[in-house]
C-alpha cells in the first residue's frame, strides 16, 4: 500500500462503510475488509461474517472503477467574463492513482469504457489522464456472488491481462497472494515490498481457486448471436412484462461498470461572472433522456429498459465491437424490485406464441370465431 | 468539450424568432465544416446547442430559431459578442456524389437552414450539375427564409425555386399546399436525381414517399435526423437511434438506413 | 355458417357496398373475417404493407401520425360503419399513416391483397371497386381541406 502510495498517487480498494463493500480511499491494508465476504441475489445485498482473515473473500458492491475515471461530477470547462467576452479555462482533472482489488469483470469493464472515452477521435481528457496514471492492481476472484455471470460474458473469473499486478489470495493454513505481474510497472512495484518466486504448486492452487469459482457460478446467459436475436425482439410481449416491474429509478445505470451516457449543466456565480459547465452521470432511464421538441421519444417505461437492455447486449456490439456487459451482476442485486437480466434474456429468446395473456402489440387485430 | 471562443460579425433577423449569426474566430479556428454538418454553439452560462451550419463564406453562419433559453441567447447575440462554438460534427450532405446528376432540395421550415451552404455551393459550381430544383415548404409566408435569396438563386444559378405554404392570407399568390405537390410539379429526372430533404421528421417521411413514387433510388434520397445531443462526440449517449450515434454517424443519412431506424416503434 | 351469413349482411348492408351485385359481395364477404381489436393497440402502422382493410362494426378507430417524440397527432377518427383503408386498393400499397382502436374495435377484417388479385383478372370488378373506394378517398380529402381551413379562429388573442 505504501509503495501504491508512493508520489502522491491515491490508493482506491474497497473497504466497509455503510453496510456494504465501497471502493474508497484506503490509509492502508488495515481498511480492506478482512474477513468479510457478501451474499447477492436479485435485489439484495448483504455483508456477511466470514470465518477467516480474507482481504478479498467478496465480490462487487455498488461501486465499480467508473467512478474515478468517468466521475459522477466533472468539471469541463470554467469560464470568466471580460471586457470583450470571456475567457475558456479547461481545468485539470488529473489524480493518478492505484486501484486496488480490480474483478475480472470490472477490469474488462474499464477495457469497454475505453473504447467509449479513450480510443475515440474525441478522447475525453479527463478519463485518458486518470487512465493512464492508474495503476491497475487486480485480484482474481474466489467467492463468487449468486449475482455473477462473468463466465457467460467471457470476462472471468480470472483476468489474464490489462492489469500491473493480480492477486490470487490462498488460506489454506498459510494467508498468502499469489501474484502475476503484467507490466515494468508492476515488476518495480513488487521489488519493493518482500516477496518469493512462486512455486509451480502455489501456481496450481492459484488456478485451483478461479476453476473452483467458476464452478460456483450459477447464472447463465446465452451470448451465441445474441446481437441478432435481440434486434428480432423488438415487439416481444417479455417488454410489456418487465415493464410492470421496472420503475425507471435508474439504479441499473449507476451501479453498471460501463454504462457512460452524461448530462451537462451549466452554472453561474451570483454575480454572473464566471459560468461553468459540469458534466454528471445521466441514465437512459429517465424520462428526459430522449426529450426532444417538447416530447420525449422514449415516454414509456418499457421502452426505456428496451433501450437499455437491448444496447447493452445487442448494439453496443455495433457500437465497439465488444459486448456491453461483463457480468458483474450488480444490476440485478441494486435493482428494487429485483429484475434479473439474465432472465429477461431468457424470456426473451422464448416464443412469443407461449407467452402469457398479454398479446403483443404488433399482432393488431385478434381473430375471433 | 472545451468550446472554442468565437465573435459575432453580422446579425440577420430572418424572421420574428429567427436570426442568422454569421463569426469569426477569437483563437485557433475549428476546421471548415462540410455541407450539413453542425456546431455546438455556447451561450456563456446559458447552455449550449447543435445548430447547423447555413453558409461557409464569407463568414461562418448559422441560423438559429428561438425556442428555448439556449437558443434565445445565442439569438440575442450582437456583433462583437462572443460565444462559444465546438465543431465541425457529423455526416453532412455529399454534394460530390450527387455531381453528374439532377438534384432536388428540399427544405420545410427551419430545415432550409442547413440546406442553404449546398445551395450556394452549387450556385459556384453550377455545370457540375444537370437540373436543380429547391423546393420550399414554409407554414405561412411570414415564416419563409431566406426570402430574398430566392430570386438570386432562381437568377444566378439558374435553379428551379418552388415555394408553397400551408396556409396564407388573401393577396399571396404562390402556391398553398403541402410540399410533396412541389415534388410532382418539379422538372428533374428522377432517373438521374439525387435529392436532399432536411425538415421536421414527418415532412421528410413523406417527402422520402413522394421522390420513390417519382422515380428517384431509395439509396439517393438523402434525409437529416435529428435527436437529443449533448456533447456531439458520441460519449453521452442521448442520441442514440438503434446502433447509430445521429451524431457520428448522421445527422444525414440515406433514406433506406434512416427508415429502418425509424421504424421501430417507440412509445 | 353463421359467422358467414354475419359477414355478408354487414357487407351488403354498409352504404358503399350495398348496391353491388351480389356476386361481389359473396366475393367480399368470402375474404372476410370477424376481428377484435383491444382499445390502444393498433390496426395498421404507416409504412407497412396494405393488405388488409376493415368494416367497423363498432367502437372507434383513430387515423394518427407518430412524430419522433411524443403523443401521435390525431388527423381523425372514424367510428361504426366506416371503412378504414383504401392504401390497399392504390400503388404502393403501403399504409400511409397510422390506425390505432379508441375504443374496443369489433370490426370485419377483408383481405384486400386478395381482393387485388381478383381486380386484376376481372376488370369490371376492379372498376366497381376503384369507384366506391375512390369515393371514399374523395370524401376524406374534401373533409381534410376543410379541416386545413382553420375556421373556427384562434381564441387565445
Amino acid at each position: 500500500m505504501q509503495a501504491l502510495a508512493r508520489d502522491g498517487r491515491t490508493v482506491l480498494g474497497p473497504t466497509v462503510r455503510d453496510g456494504a463493500i465501497v471502493i474508497d480511499e484506503l490509509d492502508s491494508a488495515a481498511d480492506l475488509p478482512a474477513g468479510w465476504g457478501d451474499e447477492q441475489g436479485p435485489g439484495s445485498y448483504r455483508l456477511v461474517r466470514r470465518d477467516d482473515e480474507a482481504r478479498f473473500g467478496h465480490v462487487v458492491g455498488p461501486h465499480s472503477w467508473k467512478s474515478e475515471l468517468f466521475p459522477p461530477r466533472t468539471l469541463l470547462v470554467h469560464s470568466t467574463r471580460t471586457a470583450d467576452g470571456f475567457t475558456v479555462e479547461p481545468p485539470d482533472n488529473r489524480r493518478p492513482a492505484a486501484f486496488v482489488g480490480v474483478r475480472p469483470c470490472d477490469l474488462r469493464a474499464i477495457e469497454t469504457q475505453d473504447l467509449v472515452f479513450d480510443d475515440t477521435d474525441h478522447p475525453d481528457p479527463t478519463y485518458r489522464n486518470r487512465r493512464a496514471d492508474a495503476v491497475v492492481v487486480a485480484v482474481q476472484c474466489t467467492d463468487p456472488a449468486a449475482t455473477c455471470f462473468c463466465t457467460s460474458m467471457g470476462t472471468g473469473p480470472r483476468s489474464t491481462s490489462g492489469f500491473d499486478l493480480a492477486l490470487t489470495e490462498i488460506l489454506d493454513g498459510r494467508h498468502r497472494f499469489v501474484i502475476e505481474i503484467g507490466s515494468e510497472t508492476g515488476r518495480e512495484l513488487i521489488a519493493t515490498v518482500p516477496h518469493t518466486e512462486a512455486t509451480a504448486i502455489d501456481l496450481e492452487i492459484a488456478q485451483a481457486r478461479s476453476d473452483d469459482a467458476a464452478a460456483h457460478i450459477v447464472r447463465r446467459v446465452d451470448t451465441d448471436g445474441l446481437p441478432a436475436r435481440l434486434a428480432a425482439t423488438l415487439e416481444h410481449p417479455q417488454w410489456d412484462n418487465v415493464a410492470e416491474r421496472c420503475l425507471t429509478c435508474a439504479n441499473c445505470t449507476m451501479v453498471c461498470p460501463t454504462c457512460f451516457c452524461s448530462a451537462v449543466e451549466d452554472r453561474t456565480d451570483l454575480t454572473g461572472d464566471h459560468a461553468e459547465r459540469w458534466r454528471r452521470w445521466d441514465s437512459c432511464f429517465t424520462l428526459d433522456h430522449s426529450y426532444m421538441n417538447g416530447a420525449s421519444v422514449r415516454s414509456s417505461s418499457g421502452s426505456r429498459y428496451r433501450q437499455w437492455l437491448t444496447h447493452k447486449f445487442g448494439t453496443w456490439h455495433d457500437q465497439f465491437g465488444v459486448s456491453g456487459c461483463t457480468g458483474c451482476g450488480r444490476c440485478i442485486a441494486w435493482c428494487p424490485v429485483g429484475i434479473d437480466v439474465t432472465e429477461e434474456l431468457s424470456a426473451l429468446a422464448s416464443d412469443p406464441a407461449s407467452e402469457g395473456t398479454v398479446p403483443p402489440e404488433g399482432a393488431g387485430p385478434q381473430e375471433v370465431q | 468539450m472545451v468550446p472554442s471562443r468565437y465573435r459575432v460579425v453580422d446579425r440577420v433577423e430572418e424572421l420574428a424568432d429567427t436570426v442568422t449569426l454569421a463569426v469569426e474566430p477569437v483563437d485557433e479556428p475549428v476546421a471548415a465544416p462540410g455541407h450539413g454538418q453542425f456546431n455546438m454553439l455556447w451561450a456563456f452560462g446559458v447552455g449550449e446547442v447543435p445548430i447547423s451550419v447555413s453558409a461557409r463564406s464569407p463568414y461562418l453562419a448559422h441560423t438559429i430559431r428561438a425556442d428555448g433559453a439556449t437558443t434565445t441567447a445565442l439569438c440575442s447575440l450582437t456583433p462583437g459578442d462572443m460565444l462559444g462554438l465546438r465543431g465541425p460534427f457529423g455526416v453532412g450532405w455529399d454534394l460530390d456524389a450527387a455531381a453528374g446528376g439532377d438534384l432536388v432540395v428540399i427544405g420545410g421550415g427551419i430545415g432550409l437552414a442547413p440546406v442553404r451552404s449546398v445551395i450556394r455551393a452549387v450556385i459556384a459550381e453550377r455545370d457540375r450539375f444537370g437540373h436543380v430544383s429547391v423546393l420550399i415548404g414554409a407554414r405561412s409566408p411570414d415564416s419563409l427564409l431566406y426570402r430574398d435569396e430566392l430570386a438570386d438563386w432562381r437568377r444566378d444559378g439558374d435553379i428551379e425555386v418552388l415555394v408553397t405554404v400551408d396556409s396564407a392570407p388573401s393577396g399571396w399568390t404562390g402556391d398553398v399546399g403541402v410540399v410533396t405537390t412541389l415534388v410532382d410539379a418539379a422538372g428533374f429526372d428522377p432517373s438521374r436525381t439525387t435529392a436532399m430533404v432536411c425538415g421536421p421528421e414527418i415532412m421528410m417521411r413523406f417527402s422520402a414517399l413522394a421522390l420513390i413514387g417519382r422515380g428517384v433510388a431509395a439509396e439517393r434520397v438523402k434525409v437529416s435526423l435529428e435527436r437529443n445531443m449533448v456533447c456531439a462526440v458520441a460519449q453521452c449517449g442521448h442520441c442514440q437511434i438503434g446502433p447509430v450515434f445521429v451524431c457520428r454517424e448522421g445527422p444525414v443519412f440515406d433514406w433506406g438506413a434512416a427508415r429502418s431506424l425509424l421504424e421501430v416503434r417507440q412509445r | 355458417m353463421a359467422a358467414t351469413r354475419t359477414i355478408r349482411e354487414l357487407i351488403a348492408e354498409h352504404p358503399l357496398l350495398a348496391d353491388l351485385p351480389a356476386a361481389d359481395i359473396d366475393l367480399i364477404a368470402g375474404c372476410g373475417q370477424n376481428v377484435h381489436i383491444a382499445t390502444g393497440r393498433h390496426l395498421f402502422h404507416e409504412g407497412e404493407p396494405a393488405d388488409t382493410f376493415y368494416l367497423v362494426r363498432s367502437g372507434r378507430v383513430a387515423i394518427e401520425v407518430a412524430p419522433p417524440a411524443g403523443p401521435s397527432l390525431i388527423v381523425s377518427t372514424t367510428g361504426p360503419e366506416s371503412l378504414v383503408g383504401w392504401s390497399w386498393l392504390f400503388p404502393p400499397y403501403r399504409w400511409q399513416l397510422d390506425a390505432r382502436a379508441v375504443d374496443e374495435v369489433s370490426a370485419i377484417a377483408i383481405d384486400g391483397a386478395c381482393l387485388r388479385g381478383k381486380c386484376e383478372s376481372d376488370n369490371e370488378l376492379g372498376y366497381r371497386l376503384m369507384q366506391r373506394f375512390a369515393q371514399l378517398a374523395v370524401d376524406n380529402l374534401l373533409a381534410a381541406r376543410r379541416q386545413l381551413l382553420d375556421l373556427y379562429g384562434d381564441n387565445s388573442g
